[in-house]
């Protein structure tokens, strides 16, 4: 095994075989017929060229920094790592948390009660869930929409008939809809997470108009989300201290999964990719080494026939 | 006979025997294959997934 290692790997690794490529390209070159002041010119032209470009990019840069935008720090998720799944315990009570507080203002719309089986709630649990809200439904045989109590299959019900309703109820700022929210923030649930426990005095001079609030982290400064997470805003059913960080760190979690349905799987395929390209890597290079060694070694012998 | 000439004529030799083993082999490698890399990942997010946690709940 040594030797066949030592075989394939000795001599191949470490040798550059590309000498004679580079030599072949250096004499197809056009440029060896330049004079030395042509090539000096075309050479500085190019330094200045890419010095101005490097100047501007930095200039620019520069003024970008009269934006007041605050970044949110990176948290210690516990789905950070590379092979890391969510914290499904989290998840459920972020449900808790988005059901209770979020759930007043901001829609979920692609997200149905089925999806809960199995990521956070037990097949019965979401059943329950379903029902306990009232879903549209018709029109019936005269005409007429009803009401009727959730089944597994719904989407979970919006707080507003529609954008102009959402608009109409919150000094004209729209509430987004929640499902993709991690994915379509910078920062996602860092960011999430810093927007939701961020609120602060604003500073002085800066004029909120009415029903504004101060959050350094949403562009611009001025929110028309109230602060919605308070210490013992709710209660969480596992006992779990409902401090504004949990509470927040929660339904972070919990959005970051509804963004990202398959986060888990995804991570599960990795692992799996990882280790079957390993393997298959591995093999195609030994096959590929054993296959053109024969040709590789081989030599042409010209015998003049001498008669 | 080599054990490699004995594996040559009993399964590679034949196109019916070859294709079973690839069969079964791909049968059983997949199998362990999920097996162990499902174990890794179970195990690297002890008590996080829903499996972990769900008796809680039952
Ligand atoms: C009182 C109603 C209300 C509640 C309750 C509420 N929000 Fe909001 N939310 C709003 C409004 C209104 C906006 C739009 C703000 C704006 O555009 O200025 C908003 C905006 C947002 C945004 C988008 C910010 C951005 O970058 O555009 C996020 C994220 C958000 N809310 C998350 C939450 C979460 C999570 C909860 C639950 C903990 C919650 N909200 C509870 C009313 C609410």
């Amino acid at each position: 095994m040594a030797a066949t290692v030592g075989r394939i790997c000795g001599a191949g690794l470490f040798k550059s075989n590309s000498l004679a490529t580079v030599n072949q390209i250096s004499s197809y070159s056009t440029t060896r017929e330049w004079t030395r002041g042509r090539k000096a010119f075309l050479g500085s032209l190019g330094l200045l060229a890419g010095g101005a470009g490097a100047l501007m990019y930095t200039l620019d840069q520069s003024v970008k920094a009269t934006d007041l935008e605050l970044h949110p720090p990176k948290n210690m998720w516990s789905h950070n790592g590379l092979f890391s799944s969510l914290d499904h315990a989290s998840v459920r009570r972020g449900y808790e948390v988005y059901k209770q507080v979020c759930a007043a203002c901001h829609s979920l719309r692609f997200i149905a009660f089925r999806n809960l089986v199995g990521v956070s709630h037990t097949e019965e649990e979401a059943k329950a869930e379903a029902e306990d809200q009232m879903i549209e439904d018709g029109p019936d045989d005269q005409g007429n929409m009803f009401k009727r109590p959730g089944k597994l299959s719904d989407y979970f019900p919006s707080p507003y008939p529609n954008e102009e309703a959402a608009r109409a109820a919150n000094n004209g700022a729209y509430p987004p809809d929640l499902s993709y929210i991690t994915s379509a923030r910078h920062g996602g649930e860092d960011y999430i997470f810093a927007l939701l426990t961020g609120y602060c005095d604003p500073p002085a001079g800066l004029v909120l108009r009415e029903g504004q609030y101060f959050n350094p982290y949403f562009p611009g400064g001025a929110i028309s989300m109230a602060q919605a997470l308070y210490n013992e805003a709710m209660e969480y059913t596992d006992g779990t201290p409902p401090t504004a960080s949990q509470l927040a760190k929660d339904v972070s979690t919990f959005l970051k999964w509804t963004a990202e349905p398959e986060h888990d799987d995804r991570k599960r395929m990795l692992i799996k990719g990882i280790a079957i390209f390993t393997f298959l890597i591995a093999t195609s290079y030994y096959v590929k080494k054993l296959k053109f060694a024969s040709l590789k070694t081989r030599k042409i012998e010209f015998r003049p026939k001498n008669n | 006979m080599g054990i490699s000439a004995t594996i040559y004529n009993t399964i590679f030799k034949r196109t019916s025997t070859m294709a079973l083993a690839v069969i079964g082999s791909a049968f059983f490698f997949e199998r362990t294959f999920d097996l162990g890399t499902d174990y890794f990942f179970d195990r690297h997010n002890e008590g996080k997934l829903w499996k972990h946690i769900k008796g809680r709940y039952q």
